[in-house]
């Protein structure tokens, strides 16, 4: 019982396997509540010392779980994570991103969680840490299910590995949310893209997308599609392009058919920006 | 039934310290508490609101080491050893903040209040990194917080003059009517002193929690309460409605008194009151409902009037086959005849949703006995009607119960109706001691009244040279459960649903219909915003079928002295509808002339240019509806106003001292003003209709003549003199005319109890006439007036709108407070702009706000309010009421706007991106 905020991750580990319930941010832990009562028993992993922070580390990035969404906003990052920053700007609000984490947006495993999609794109691997050690994992495998992650009991989300993949010069990234309002909204599709441009044509595309599936999905025929195309053939290769993976909800926030073919306009805009920014490189 | 042996109280508190508005502090807590409970609660810093508990609203925003975060988001425990910094500290120890401060107040950036201590503390931290801020560097700082009165342009405005280099306006001083002088209750809304329904209670006052339906319809038995609480021994109190005294039930209408305090065995909707609980602070906010016992027996539901009137459908109330609930109608000349002969007709079936109040502050409130008196404090919109709704379930006379209003975070109608009141009133009777409850969102939102969802079939027909023929309408409202303003919905809307334009040739009928939904009662226009979308969106297609402008089809049909209603009601002065729409004509070529230009280019993007028109009745249909209000002279020679209309942010604390001042011939800012408490106000009647400024404004005006020629006769004074007050309250008043001045010698004047040597009370009550059974007669003595006009841009891929400009033309016959006329204005706009394209209250699934989307910053544009003033022959200098007019016209200018935009017709609001698409498929956008 007890608010417990260690600082050494062996004492983490303790009061997890004492039954404490994890909070990193809070912003989905609290509301996840209700009206019900808050637990009592709390495991509070912002002062672990390596969870938070973003640093190069051999052969990439490793964000920490605990790390802010202001503080990845506010990060001198490669072009590569603009669409990663671009979704930060866009979690719920300024208060929503000084508290909430990309560790939280994960382990939080919601559909329209703003950060798979870009993450995905990034290649990104999580690093998951318990008393019986560290193990890697792909986020595809990470995430498993609406509100389903590969976390075992006793497990922590310490960092996010993001490879150099995309370091080589003509890289974009750009991140197309659509929302009902400007701020304070739950995604009722995002997409990422993130591309290299060669003498004007994709080199290489990666495009996920957010909201329309259980857990947010890369779109590897579409990826396919772009090879050797240029900017205005975008539109087209994404008309033709066979949206397998995807199989959306219809919701409060819009139906079915409509997420579809937002989808595709999104993916094309998406694509777009990710190219001027290559371009601008 | 889960196991409730262990008490729910398990952990110890954690000790937190850290630093609070410069102080050093320490508190206990349980382990996982909230930051705002813990501030408020334990710290007392109730300048922290508390909105949502969900991170949806950021009413609870304060500073943690200088970052804005939701302290309804963060463990206490967390801010061990940091700085947390609240609107009240801001505001006591940073001169930046009082900046901030007096730019809010000059701006009048605060209507009800209880968003500002969340948006002050979000301005600070961005004023403190960027000391000029543009208007899109606060929209993005403080998008995190939602205010549901001021449509946000005043704050931004605000927050950008609050920043080097900008300009707060400086208001001019004498606060005689017609000038823009700040809100004279402003200031304890500024820096963290004003108290909401939630501020009352001492922090050890017990809480209630009411434990409410599940389902949409279901039988109910309760489990054995006494066991129960045996084994939770820390419950003082469970109450059903076993334990009322008197009549178990409430409702606003006579004839329609239908919801009971507590279900009997049935519940009708889900978040109806079964039974509550109360318990010491702490315990409570471990308890679960969940484990309370009782059993469900589901029933099937009837969610839309549809299924409701099916002939197989459960009826929900003896006495009303079909579920009707009531029915309005008007009929004036040969409706029939002349649409049959109309050159060319329109017509269309529409559908609107249920639409939630969205105030930011929850109802709360505290009950305590006093004397022997129970005192109710808390947030209301009618003090009096709802001492007169307790009296009867309580079994109490009135003169036992004591109504004192709290200041009110917001209530645009659904806090007439009482709520936690009764809930509060019978524990605090049975314990002896107070009571407090405060509703989280999802109860608010559950339990509370919205607006009617409604189905219109409409037809209009017009002759070839635009002149307006006939109109059909036949529309019915889902009351929901139970009937709260129901009936007066179903009346009103016949009588407006024609807009405010000449007509011979009319029939309108409207049905309030039960369904097993959320209670619909008083919202911003009562079923008059619905027919308005139908009307005004028909009105378009007719001028376009008619090759005509549609700004000019409407001038042309516009209502005008002299011509009677479809009421049969002449004016012979004030009908300001051909001003308002005249107004408009220059935005009108402006903004078709740049939405054209733009379209030019092809591209995604249309821009399309929407207007409507609007008119609404001021004060209750053809029925007595008095104000009155009383002002007394002290022996010192203050003069104190007992001021009772209920301000809710709409302004009358201010509003109402104007006109009494400007009566009595003195500066505002010499009155004092005793507003709200059934003991000392006298019944100002309840803050709806749009009826404060016309009929309160009266009687304050009729107080103020009445005290002018009692202290001018003190010394036989012409009626020309001047009162002196002296400059100080208390220092004495003088009467100057011709002869010199003249020193009142109150002292040797007898006190009364009230400690008054002299007293007026002045009673006003607007002359209606009754309406006969086709509709006509005189329902109001006055109506107000409005036109609007809509700019949007729609993405026609993805569906969605942005408005980028509302010109708003408002005939308020007199502009008492200039400054107040626009923040009804922009408030309203907000808030039809949310009911045209956004704002779906889905009963059991849209229960908070992240998935009940309103307006935030950035989806408002500027609003141009233009102020038409046409005197109106019974208002108060000509003044006529407005909070309702806001935000007719709104909604159907945006939709109008989108047609124009792209063709699209769109029938059902809101016009969600997912709808809105669906529409532009059809009509061959790619
Ligand atoms: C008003 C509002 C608006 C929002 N808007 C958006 C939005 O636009 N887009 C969006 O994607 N999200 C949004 N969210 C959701 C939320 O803010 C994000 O998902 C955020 O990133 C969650 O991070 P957190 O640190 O607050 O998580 P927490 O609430 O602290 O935790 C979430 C869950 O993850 C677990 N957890 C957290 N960290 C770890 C870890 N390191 N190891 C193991 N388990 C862990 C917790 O036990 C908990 O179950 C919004 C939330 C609110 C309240
Ligand atoms: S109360 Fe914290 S955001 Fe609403
Ligand atoms: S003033 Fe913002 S909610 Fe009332």
């Amino acid at each position: 019982m007890g608010y417990h905020r260690p600082d050494r991750v062996e004492d983490a580990f303790q009061a997890l396997a004492q039954g404490a319930s994890v909070i990193a941010g809070g912003t989905d832990w609290y509301p996840a509540r209700g009206d019900g009562p808050v637990p009592q028993h709390l495991l509070d992993i912002t002062r672990l010392p390596q969870f938070s922070g973003i640093a190069r580390h051999d052969g990439g990035w490793r964000i920490g779980a605990a790390t802010s969404w202001s503080a990845i906003v506010n990060a001198d990052l490669p072009p590569a994570f603009a669409g990663l920053q671009a979704a930060g700007r866009e979690v719920g609000s300024v208060q929503i991103q000084n508290a909430g984490t990309i560790g939280g947006n994960l382990c939080n495993a919601s559909p329209a969680a703003d950060g798979m999609p870009a993450l995905l794109t990034l290649d990104a691997h999580v690093q998951l840490v318990s008393a019986k050690g560290t193990r890697r994992l792909p986020l595809a495998q990470f995430v498993t299910g609406a509100r389903q992650t590969a976390l075992q009991p006793g497990e922590l989300l310490q960092a996010i590995d993001i490879p150099d993949t995309w370091a080589a010069p003509g890289t974009g990234a750009a991140f197309a949310k659509l929302g009902a309002r400007k701020y304070l909204v739950i995604s009722i599709a995002m997409v990422a893209a993130i591309l290299r441009l060669n003498a004007g044509r994709v080199a290489d595309a990666r495009v996920a997308v957010g909201a329309c599936s259980a857990v947010a999905q890369r779109l590897g025929a579409l990826e396919a599609a772009l090879q050797g195309a240029t900017p205005d053939e975008f539109a087209a290769r994404v008309a033709q392009a066979p949206l397998t993976g995807l199989s959306p909800i219809a919701d409060v926030r819009g139906s079915a058919e409509y997420r579809l073919d937002a989808v595709r306009e999104l993916l094309s805009r998406a694509l777009m920006t990710a190219a001027e920014a290559a371009n601008e490189r | 039934m889960k196991d409730n042996a262990t008490p729910p109280f398990g952990a110890d508190p954690c000790a937190t310290e850290f630093r609070l508005n410069g102080a050093s502090v320490a508190v206990s807590a349980p382990p996982g508490e909230r930051l705002s409970q813990s501030l408020r609660e334990r710290l007392g810093t109730r300048d922290v609101k508390i909105g949502c508990n969900a991170g949806d609203c950021g009413a609870c925003t304060v500073l943690v080491d200088g970052a804005p975060v939701c302290a309804c988001l963060m463990p206490t425990a967390r801010v061990a050893g940091a700085s947390v910094e609240t609107q009240s500290g801001l505001v006591a120890h940073d001169p930046l903040a009082q900046r901030l401060a007096d730019s809010f107040h000059a701006h009048q950036a605060a209507q009800c209040g209880i968003c500002t201590p969340g948006m002050m503390v979000a301005a600070m931290a961005l004023l403190r990194a960027v000391p000029s801020p543009t208007a899109a560097q606060v929209e993005d700082a403080l998008g995190g917080v939602l205010c549901r009165c001021t449509g946000y342009r005043k704050i931004i405005d605000a927050v950008v003059d609050a920043g080097v280099g900008g300009m707060p306006p400086q208001p001019p001083s004498t606060g005689d009517v017609g000038q823009a002088i700040p809100r004279l209750d402003g200031r304890p809304k500024l820096d963290g002193r004003e108290r909401f329904g939630d501020d009352i209670a001492p922090a050890d006052t017990l809480v209630l929690r009411v434990i409410r339906s599940p389902h949409h319809h279901a039988r109910f038995r309760l489990g054995d309460l006494q066991a129960w609480q045996a084994a939770n021994p820390w419950v003082a109190l469970v109450l059903t409605a076993a334990d009322i005294p008197g009549r178990n039930l409430f409702g606003v209408i006579p004839g329609f008194i239908d919801q009971p305090v507590f279900a009997n065995d049935t519940v009708r909707f889900k978040g109806e009151a079964v039974a509550a609980v109360v318990g010491p602070a702490d315990a409570m906010a471990q308890f679960d409902a969940g484990q309370f016992p009782i059993t469900w027996d589901p029933l099937p539901a009837v969610l839309d009037v549809a299924t409701a009137t099916a002939p197989d459908a459960p009826r929900l109330h003896p006495g009303h086959e079909g579920n009707i609930l009531c029915q309005g109608f008007v009929k004036h000349g040969d409706a029939d005849g002349a649409m049959a002969a109309a050159d060319v007709q329109v017509e269309g079936q529409f559908e609107t949703s249920y639409v939630e109040h969205g105030y930011i502050e929850p109802e709360a409130g505290m009950a305590d006995l006093v004397d022997g008196r129970l005192h109710i404090y808390g947030c209301t919109q009618a003090p009096v009607m709802d001492q007169e709704a307790l009296a009867p379930i309580l079994a109490l006379p009135l003169d036992r119960i004591r109504v004192l209003p709290s200041a009110t975070g917001g209530g645009f109608g659904s806090k007439i109706d009482i709520s936690f009141q009764p809930f509060v009133a019978l524990a605090a009777l049975r314990l002896g001691r107070a009571v407090r409850i405060t509703y989280s969102r999802q109860e608010t939102m559950a339990s509370t009244t919205k607006r009617h969802p409604a189905q219109i079939s409409l037809k209009v027909g017009a002759q070839a040279d635009g002149t307006l023929a006939a109109i059909a309408f036949e529309g019915q409202f889902n009351t929901g459960a139970y009937a709260s303003w129901g009936p007066t919905v179903a009346n009103r809307v016949p009588i407006h649903a024609s807009g405010p334009y000449a007509l011979r040739n009319y029939i309108a009928r409207a049905q309030g219909v039960y369904t097993n939904g959320t209670p619909a009662g008083a919202f911003r226009g009562f079923g008059v915003p619905q027919s308005a979308v139908a009307q005004e969106v028909l009105f378009d297609e007719l001028a376009d079928k008619l090759g005509q402008d549609a700004l000019e089809f409407r001038i042309k049909n516009a209502l005008t002295n002299g011509t009677p209603t479809i009421c049969g009601q002449v004016f012979q002065q004030g009908v300001g509808i051909k001003a308002c729409l005249q107004a408009l004509r220059p935005a009108w070529a402006r903004l078709n002339a740049e939405a054209q230009a733009f379209n030019a280019q092809a591209g995604v993007l249309r821009r399309g240019v929407g207007v409507a028109g609007g008119w609404y009745g001021c004060g209750n249909t053809s029925l007595p509806n008095p104000s009155t209000i009383k002002a007394g002279v002290r022996a010192d020679g203050t003069v104190v106003l007992h001021q009772g209309a209920a301000d809710i942010g709409q302004g009358s604390n201010t509003v109402i001292p104007q006109i009494f001042a400007r009566a009595l011939g003195v500066d505002v800012a010499q009155i004092a003003v005793i507003d709200g408490d059934t003991d000392r106000t006298p019944d100002a009647g309840k803050t709806s209709a749009s009826r404060q400024t016309f009929v309160t404004g009266n009687a304050a005006r009729l107080a103020g003549e009445a005290l002018r020629r009692l202290l001018l006769a003190q010394v036989n004074a012409a009626d020309d003199s001047r009162i002196v007050l002296g400059t100080a309250q208390g220092t004495g008043l003088v009467v100057e005319d011709a002869t010199g001045p003249h020193r009142l010698r109150l002292a040797d004047l007898p006190v009364d109890a009230e400690g008054y040597v002299l007293r007026v009370q002045e009673t006003y009550d607007p002359p209606t006439l009754p309406l006969d059974e086709n509709g006509q007669g005189a329902p109001y003595a006055q109506y107000g007036y409005a036109a609007h006009l809509a700019m949007v841009e729609v993405d026609t891929k993805l569906g969605t709108t942005r408005v980028l400009q509302i010109v708003a033309a408002h005939d308020v016959g007199c502009a008492i407070n200039p400054l107040l006329v626009e923040g009804q204005v922009q408030g309203g706009v907000a808030q039809g702009l949310g009911m045209a394209l956004m704002e779906e209250y889905l009963p059991g699934r849209t229960e908070n706000l992240h998935d009940y989307l309103m307006p935030t910053f950035g989806d408002v544009p500027p609003i141009e309010t233009l102020i038409i003033e046409e005197p109106d022959a019974h208002g108060p200098y000509g003044a006529k009421g407005l909070g309702e007019h806001a935000l007719i016209p709104t909604a159907p200018a945006i939709l109008n706007a989108i047609g124009r935009a792209t063709g699209a017709r769109l029938r059902k609001l809101p016009v969600t991106p997912a709808r809105l698409r669906a529409a532009l498929k059809e009509v061959g956008h790619a």
